[in-house]
């Protein structure tokens, strides 16, 4: 039997297109040390650091967590690097519960990171393929045609996109440290937004950040001194499949379904969509919201498209999803994923404020990378499983 | 903040460069080869019987060596694509233009190829095209040799056909 795992602590930095006042190990400082105040816990406290960030070509530092270090406390303690792509805040956080599930520490510091101002993540993304020819533009020109694939297979309404976007963008207005505000936007100001990778428009995409989160992880017998209730892990699951065969479902990947599976099996969940009550899904582009509420087993498959419609997915609908504003607001790639597990954290430790779904107990944390090919979830509650 | 403030190098763009030897493999080598030639080369699975195109020399369906060489010919079907209209630094051309999933006649799993001589809101998924080569004195071993694929006059293929390929 696995010891319990409890998230006592929880940071993230104000995100914004360019933190020029922080280097990388500050902007990750800013984060951990918010997560240490939340957990009334010291660097001393701490047994190891688990870091995860999106591929060392984004900002051009090969391991930049050798150098980070100190700057994270990390002076002869182990620290760990995750790497999965854009999943990797996820994956990252799935590790680091993992080493106090497996009774090895007491307290982790798990922390994620990117800052795009110092990278290009449009040219690190738009790989030239020795003898090829270099057409896919970044991520967008990566999914737009499985967006497309989606729209044909489900026949859903083709304003279903614009409808995401704009109640991530409204949430985000709720959320004081999310990056993309945008007062007042309402629905022609999506639809009238530019197209970039047709069928995606601007304001169905995410923004290039800079921030970090963090959370401290803490063993059942560590938790008995937390100030605060901790969000409790329930289960994790983490699954992959290979880019590139015969037949693969880019648009409802086998491994994010059986990841989904696994996640609720080892919850002991057998209708997710009554008994989860809030959802932070990876949605980079907005068409990623239907799509993955049918991966995760939330609708039908070619038919994820109508709990947007009828505003299930909204604040006070019946499975709300990224009340945050999620990844649409705010995109540090490599801290992406973990800000959803962090924001689930928060749903069922009632921290959420303004974007708190009242009295949610379950929470559901999602991150996806590569071409849609590595997942990583987990659930979190406010009672001990 | 002050003018001296505002004037403060806050970061530097420098440039990088990485030489590495690039090693195709077997099958790479083979499909690059017929490339040369003018030929659009294979593999099928000895498994799963599915064809791929380039080949990889592996299917990862089945996590078995594909050593069974096919030819397919330059026509195929678009089963998903997007109009890219945001420039990069590493894009090979200028937006916008049409990225295509392209199906060739004969493979089972689709690559992403450029769609030219059309405009690109006349593309559509089904839509039939065929590969336009350099000429033949250009050819040479790399999937450029294959300039971009263009629409055939032919009627679309129906959505059943190609539904597994997106």
């Amino acid at each position: 039997m696995a010891e319990l795992c409890g998230v006592v602590g929880i940071g993230q930095t104000q995100h914004d297109a360019k933190r020029t006042d922080v280097s990388a190990p500050g902007l990750l400082r800013e984060a951990a040390t918010r997560a240490l105040e939340d957990a009334q816990l010291t660097w001393s406290d701490i047994d190891a650091v688990v870091i995860g960030k999106a591929p060392d070509m984004f900002e051009g530092v090969m391991m930049p967590e050798i150098a980070m270090g100190d700057a994270l406390g990390a002076a002869g303690k182990p620290i760990l690097r995750v790497h999965t792509a854009g999943s990797v805040g996820g994956s990252t956080a799935v590790v680091a519960a993992s080493l106090i599930q497996a009774g090895i520490h007491d307290r982790v510091l798990t922390v994620a990171y990117e800052k795009q101002s110092e990278s290009n993540a449009m040219w690190a993304l738009t790989i030239k393929i020795p003898f090829q020819q270099a057409i896919v533009a970044g991520a967008g020109g990566y999914f737009a045609p499985l967006i497309r694939a989606y729209m044909a297979r489900s026949k859903a309404p083709e304003d279903t996109g614009i409808r995401v976007a704009l109640k991530d963008r409204l949430n985000a207005l709720k959320n004081p440290y999310a990056h993309l505000k945008i007062p007042g936007v309402d629905f022609d100001q999506v639809a009238n937004s530019p197209m970039l990778w047709d069928p995606i428009r601007y304001l169905e995409t995410c923004p290039s950040s800079d921030g970090a989160c963090a959370m401290v992880l803490s063993s059942e017998k560590a938790a008995e001194s937390a100030p605060t209730r901790p969000a409790w892990v329930w289960s994790t699951a983490m699954k992959s499949e290979p880019t590139m065969f015969s037949g693969r479902d880019q648009v409802n990947p086998q491994a994010g379904k059986d990841c989904a599976a696994e996640l609720y099996k080892k919850a002991g969940i057998t209708n997710p969509r009554k008994e989860i009550d809030a959802a932070e899904i990876y949605v980079p582009f907005s068409w990623f919201e239907p799509m993955w509420m049918e991966n995760l087993g939330f609708a039908e498959e070619g038919l994820g498209w109508e709990m947007t419609y009828e505003g299930a997915t909204a604040l006070d609908g019946d499975l709300p999803v990224n009340c945050s504003g999620g990844v649409l607001s705010s995109n540090p790639i490599g801290a992406s994923g973990m800000l959803r597990f962090a924001e689930a954290a928060m749903q069922v430790r009632g921290q959420a404020g303004e974007h708190q779904v009242e009295g949610a107990r379950k929470a559901l944390g999602h991150a996806y990378g590569g071409g849609s090919q590595f997942f990583a979830m987990w659930i979190v509650g406010s009672e001990k499983p | 903040m002050s003018e001296a403030e505002s004037e403060l190098v806050q970061s530097i763009t420098t440039p990088l460069r990485l030489e590495y030897q690039y090693t195709a493999g077997v099958a790479s080598t083979r499909f690059l080869r017929g490339m040369a030639d003018g030929k659009i080369l294979g593999q099928r699975c000895p498994q799963c019987e599915k064809v791929y195109v380039p080949p990889r020399g592996s299917c990862a369906r089945c996590g078995v060596a594909t050593d069974l060489e096919v030819q397919v010919p330059g026509t195929g079907t678009i089963t998903t694509f997007c109009v890219v209209r945001i420039p990069s630094d590493s894009l090979d051309i200028d937006p916008p233009f049409v990225a295509a999933h392209i199906l060739l006649d004969g493979a089972d799993i689709p690559f992403f190829a450029l769609i030219q001589e059309c405009h690109f809101d006349e593309v559509r998924m089904g839509m039939r095209v065929e590969a336009v080569w350099v000429d033949a004195e250009d050819l040479g071993p790399t999937f450029e040799s294959i300039r971009y694929f263009r629409p055939i006059d032919e009627p679309d293929a129906p959505f059943e056909s190609y539904k597994e390929h997106l």
